[in-house]
């Protein structure tokens, strides 16, 4: 009886882990894409001048997003305190930028 | 155990042992002995400079070696001296304050402290290379790009070596932190000294990287031609300036914060009382974290950003004054009405509050930007930051070291140095320093080699260059009471302050796996709690078991070495295309130490739990 329980745990985590894979697939997948997008756009004069910089701005952020949710896991359990960490970082980072945009324009 | 063993053996093992291995202990062993060999190197350095300023016009070292004095003195303090002795300290009290066996990554750790000693004697042996950097330990690139010499590339390259050691040591502590505290150590019931390490480490995440882009930056301008900084080809000078403070700042709070910790837990410990505020402590300690990476423009008031920005640079820069004084009041409310023992570690915590509150209050006094067009690059400033430096990170280092030298060596440093040398070193530092403040206001400025007659700084500077060899004589007494002690000092027992943390629940020097069984702990102050409620031992918090320790290595030895060999690659390619041999080669071979490292199958090893059976039964005999 504990070998087929451990069977079936061992099935779940299978399953788990082969969902796992297709996520990080599928958003490796998108994030390549969005590389394409955005050299494609810049590359060719498809987009007027005034677009571009704001859609490159949108894809970068949800390859951020990509990057710390699924390559690094912080959508799992158990990972508040490196989310704590991230955002702590990219919050000084922007304080930081923001500072040295006031110095230079105001 | 351990001093028995290496009583007996041989120099060539012992040496071999410390090379290889992965131990924290042994590790915080390493980085005190390379810091205080850079501390002596930084002090004999600060004393050529005073005698150079004994007297008006005097001509002891020509204007050129003075600016390589100056510019050593500074970056060997900071970068070789206060971080590593603060990284040791850290390395050998934080593990057993939180009840681990060791750090999260041992062999990281390692690393850590070869790239920071190979860092470091990389930079040193400019003096030997034809010239040390001159540029000032800020280095500004518009002074820098100057430099004729190698000697501002050797300052890159070194601090780039030891930076990148201090990083990942920083991300060591982190990890540690998060993930190995006992059963039962709540964030909230660790120790102050414990919670200040994890800020730090924070903050050394975060600040260095804007040095290492810039110390890159200023590499490619100076080696490779491009011109981030260069003026006449379309470049900034004043971004060097900005991505220095931007990491400089946070610096200056990395070499504070630790010490801020350590004497949070000996107030505590040595007046017998719980520490009073701890939260408001520990709120006080990120806060000012926070803010100190608000505030890095206060460096460059005079730069000309303009009246806004100045403004609020200003006002963060006093904001942080909140924070501190919190501690400061908690601090002297941690005393009042306990039981204080003054003792050498107490002395020169007690030493440090007086001291430092005089830097912060100078430091409020340059934080005002209208006021600080007159202090700028004059004595004034020398005297602010060497009153926070000296009165808190140095005395902080002194401090420590009397506290936890039992747990480190076995050994209690002998009592009435220790105060002969705090007094000494106290009485030496005010003379020094405090007569700089009205140097600076009579307009003396910072980084001349020369001042001349009767300009009524004569007296002044004499007065500060006495007390700099007061502080000479105090370091070397300190160094004989090291030396006395591990001849003839008295043993160290597992607890010989009456302490409160779990550091103390273990023998004197504790056994390499720290723990037998992790301990359970029950609240804040675990050691203190069952003194007063229990039998005054800490109840395991795990049946007894193997323990997994991890193999020594000389691989972070070896990788260090690579980087070195290409450090000089780097630095004398611009001269002769057979430096290339060096600069690939020693990359190279670093890089094939971590293939090595990579593929290696090294799962450690178990210590069986009969042994440590035993070591618990010697223990309760």
């Amino acid at each position: 009886m504990t070998d087929n329980s451990n069977d079936q745990t061992e099935v779940f985590k299978r399953q788990k882990s082969k969902e796992e894979m297709q996520r990080q697939l599928i958003s490796f997948g998108l994030m390549i894409v969005f590389t394409l997008i955005a050299f494609a756009i810049v590359a060719t004069d498809t987009v007027d001048r005034i677009y571009i910089l704001p859609i490159l701005f949108i894809m970068a952020i949800v390859q951020a997003g990509f990057q710390f949710y699924y390559f690094m896991h912080l959508k799992d359990k158990g990972h508040e305190m490196p989310a704590l960490l991230i955002y702590g970082g990219v919050w000084a980072a922007f304080l930081t930028l923001a500072g040295l945009m006031v110095i230079s324009w105001w | 155990m351990s001093i028995a063993a290496t009583g007996k053996r041989s120099f060539g093992s012992f040496l071999w042992d410390y090379l290889t291995t992965v131990d924290h202990k042994k590790i915080a062993h390493l980085y005190l002995a390379g810091g205080g060999f850079f501390f002596i190197l930084g002090g004999l350095e600060a004393l050529v400079i005073r005698i150079q300023l004994i007297r008006p016009e005097n001509d002891f070292i020509s204007a050129g070696f003075y600016n390589e004095m100056i510019t050593m003195h500074g970056t060997t303090m900071i970068f070789l001296a206060g971080m590593p002795i603060l990284i040791g300290l850290m390395n050998a009290a934080m593990p057993l304050q939180i009840g681990a066996r060791d750090v999260a990554f041992p062999f990281l750790n390692a690393l850590s402290f070869w790239l920071f000693l190979f860092g470091g004697l990389l930079l040193n042996l400019s003096f030997l290379f034809g010239g040390a950097p001159d540029a000032g330990w800020t280095s500004y690139a518009s002074l820098a790009m100057q430099s004729p010499g190698h000697g501002v590339d050797f300052y890159i390259l070194g601090l780039q070596i030891a930076g990148a050691g201090t990083l990942m040591g920083g991300i060591n502590f982190i990890a540690t932190i998060v993930t190995m505290r006992a059963p039962g150590m709540t964030y909230m019931r660790m120790p102050l000294f414990t919670w200040a390490t994890f800020i730090t480490s924070v903050l050394i995440l975060f600040a260095f990287p804007p040095l290492t882009i810039n110390l890159f930056l200023l590499m490619f301008d100076r080696m490779f031609e491009t011109a981030f900084f260069n003026v006449a080809l379309g470049g900034n000078t004043i971004i060097y300036q900005h991505l220095f403070w931007i990491f400089g700042h946070p610096e200056v709070y990395i070499l504070i914060l630790p010490l801020f910790g350590l004497f949070s837990d000996i107030f505590s410990t040595f007046s017998r009382k719980r520490l009073f505020g701890y939260t408001a402590m520990v709120f006080a300690t990120m806060l000012i974290a926070f803010l100190g990476f608000m505030v890095w423009a206060h460096h460059m008031f005079t730069v000309g950003l303009g009246p806004v920005a100045n403004s609020i640079f200003a006002v963060g820069t006093m904001a942080i004054a909140v924070p501190t004084g919190i501690k400061i009041f908690n601090w002297l409310l941690t005393m009042w009405g306990g039981q204080v023992t003054v003792n050498s570690a107490m002395l020169w915590a007690l030493g440090f509050i007086p001291s430092f509150t005089i830097g912060g209050m100078t430091g409020v006094m340059l934080g005002s930007n209208v006021a600080d067009y007159q202090y700028h690059d004059t004595y004034f400033v020398v005297a602010h930051f060497h009153y926070v430096i000296v009165g808190g990170t140095i005395f902080g280092i002194f401090a420590g070291l009397h506290y936890w030298w039992p747990k480190m060596f076995g050994r209690i440093l002998h009592e009435g140095m220790g105060k002969f040398s705090f007094w000494v070193f106290f009485a030496g530092f005010h003379l020094t320093f405090f007569i700089q403040h009205f140097l600076g206001l009579m307009g003396m400025p910072r980084r001349y080699w020369v001042f001349l007659h009767d300009q009524g700084l004569e007296l002044g500077n004499l007065i500060s260059t006495i007390g700099a060899f007061l502080m000479g004589i105090a370091s070397i007494v300190f160094i004989y009471n090291i030396v006395y002690s591990a001849i003839k000092g008295e043993k160290a027992e597992a607890d010989p302050w009456d302490g409160r943390t779990l550091e103390w629940s273990i023998s004197s020097p504790p056994p390499y796996y720290n723990f037998e069984q992790l301990p359970l702990v029950r609240g804040l102050d675990p050691l203190w709690i069952e003194k007063m409620e229990g039998d005054g031992k800490i109840p395991p918090g795990e049946p007894l078991d193997d323990v997994h320790m991890p193999n020594g290595s000389f691989i972070p030895f070896l990788m260090g070495l690579g980087f070195f060999i290409a450090g000089f690659g780097f630095i004398y390619q611009v001269d002769h295309s057979l430096w290339y041999l060096a600069l690939y080669g020693g990359l190279a071979f670093s890089i094939g130490c971590m293939v090595v490292r990579s593929l290696q199958d090294d799962f450690g090893y178990y210590i069986p739990k009969e042994e440590l059976k035993k070591a618990l039964e010697g223990e309760a005999k």
